[in-house]
């Protein structure tokens, strides 16, 4: 029986051999070429870390900045984030909640009786209008509409306020007209059918259903938006992220340390007053 | 008292406190130098520069963002890796990891290693070693405990047990939560070098701080076409995975 096995010696070899070999190669090719990309730079990063300046500016982190005029300067820039925050999120409301009734095909006068057939032309055109100018509004991020309107109206709040309405009403528009859509049809179409006009089926047929949902949502988008208005400040739109960025041109590190404490502060109190508003409405 | 009504009070009470502490300047927008200034930004936006020469550099942009993302979440997911197998004792670490954003890190890094792409992709995976480190620990945790004990009962090194035992349980929920964090981070990459620290961000910086409008044009429409590209791409993934 030997002899048979003779020609046929068990080939040891991994099958699949070459396929790994290849994917192996080909990921170690990429990781090297995003790392030449990115001028990746571990013995320069180690270096950096010895040089005196960046040692010092790190070892100035503490003690944190806590003399009663920088802490009362922090705390004012703080509120004007949260402020900023407010200001655009109460903006972009005013913008998305008209938009998405525009949106909302049960409160569409000219689709009655034909709900799934859509509306009429001129309404259809319009509502995919609206709909590619949200998806345009949300999805070019707010640090570059902050960048922008930076060098129309100038440094300070206003840009960040803007900055903030404009992407958020976007994303308003977009969530409360799924809101709308999501309710039961019933009471707005009788209320239609009736002769009442759109805004009173909107206010007394869809609004009193989910009215809830449509707070909640806003407080969570408000906590979002709290922290985006900290980067806001980088690029010069007030608040607490100017003041940060102010103090790392400085290299005061104890003032950035105090910053950093209050960013993370604030954070955990918008996170807390989301939360807390929230169960109220749930 | 109703609560409903009291935070609704509250809720009022924080908007028009806002408005009034705040020194904004609308009536800034309808100034002639506003106006005139934002005519001229419109118009020129609206003829966004393409000549090759600079779709080239623009390109280049586009794939430095690319690298700067998939790099750093490449090193956030083997930290995380690590941190899951060995190091759940960091989990505060984690947390100042996670809470400080891309952007902050970013400018932090700059004064360490200089300008450039290499500032963002470290900012970035740090941040994101933190979320990740977390997700993955958390997943891990939730799962079953079963063959990981077998393993142990066994003889199984620890390393083993982790590899065949917890890790590969626990691997599609783990990939889908990196392919997530991959597509935010293509996102802040895109935007991080507004403070210099690299790719598309940076390129917009540079030219709306010389007021190139048509330039500055051509790295957003740049920006919006990345970002729906990786959407639709990471929902195809998505849609393999699960």
């Amino acid at each position: 029986m030997t002899t048979v096995h003779l020609g046929l010696q068990p080939v040891l070899r991994d099958p699949a051999l070459r396929g790994r070999v290849l994917s192996a190669s080909l990921f170690i090719l990429a990781v090297w070429g995003m790392a030449h990309l990115t001028e990746f730079d571990l013995i320069g990063l180690i270096h950096a870390f010895s040089d005196p300046a960046p040692r010092a500016f790190i070892l100035s982190f503490f003690p944190p900045a806590h003399s009663f005029e920088f802490l009362t300067l922090a705390v004012v820039e703080t509120w004007r984030t949260i402020a900023i925050a407010s200001c655009g999120m109460f903006i972009a409301g005013l913008v998305g909640v008209p938009i998405a009734i525009l949106l909302t095909r049960v409160l569409s006068l000219s689709s009655i009786g034909r709900i799934d057939q859509g509306g009429s032309f001129v309404s259809t055109l319009l509502k995919r209008v609206l709909r590619s100018l949200m998806v345009f509004l949300r999805s070019v991020p707010e640090l570059i509409w902050a960048l922008l309107l930076v060098r129309v109206v100038g440094l300070g709040p206003t840009a960040g306020v803007l900055a903030i309405a404009i992407t958020y009403s976007g994303m308003l528009g977009k969530v409360y007209a799924e809101i709308f859509e999501s309710v039961d049809r019933a009471p707005v179409m009788s209320l239609l059918n009736q002769g009442a006009s759109r805004l009173q089926a909107f206010a007394f047929g869809l609004l009193p259903q989910c009215s809830d949902e449509l707070i909640s949502y806003t407080v969570y988008r408000w906590e979002c938006a709290v922290r985006s208005s900290v980067i806001l400040g980088f690029v010069g739109a007030g608040g607490l992220g100017q003041q940060m960025d102010l103090s790392m041109k400085m290299f005061a590190g104890n003032e950035v340390c105090t910053l950093l404490l209050m960013f993370v502060l604030l954070v955990a109190l918008a996170d807390w007053t989301s939360k807390t508003l929230r169960r109220v409405w749930e | 008292m109703n609560p409903r009504l009291v935070a609704v009070i509250c809720l009022i009470a924080l908007v028009m406190a806002s408005f009034a502490s705040l020194d904004l300047h609308w009536l800034a927008f309808f100034e002639p130098d506003a106006l005139e200034s934002m005519g001229r930004f419109i118009r020129e936006f609206l003829k966004p520069d393409v000549k090759p020469t600079f779709l080239l550099k623009v390109l280049a942009a586009s794939f430095e963002t690319i690298a700067m993302s998939a790099l750093s979440t490449l090193i956030a997911a083997l930290l995380g890796l690590m941190i899951a197998f060995k190091a759940s004792g960091v989990r505060p670490l984690l947390n100042v990891l996670r809470a400080v954003p891309e952007l902050v890190w970013a400018s932090l890094l700059l004064i360490a290693v200089g300008l450039g792409p290499f500032a963002g992709t470290l900012a970035l995976a740090l941040h994101t070693t933190g979320v990740l480190g977390r997700l993955y620990l958390e997943a891990l945790e939730n799962q079953n405990d079963g063959p990981a004990f077998a393993l142990r009962a066994a003889g199984a090194s620890s390393a083993q047990v982790f590899f065949f035992g917890r890790l590969p349980q626990a691997l599609p929920q783990l990939v889908s939560y990196t392919v997530y964090r991959w597509e935010n981070n293509i996102r802040a990459a895109a935007v991080l070098g507004v403070v210099g620290a690299g790719g598309l961000g940076q390129m917009l910086s540079f030219h709306l701080g010389l007021f190139q409008m048509d330039k500055a044009a051509t790295v957003i429409a740049a920006t919006l076409i990345l970002v729906a590209l990786v959407d639709s791409a990471s929902d195809i993934i998505r849609r393999h995975l699960g």
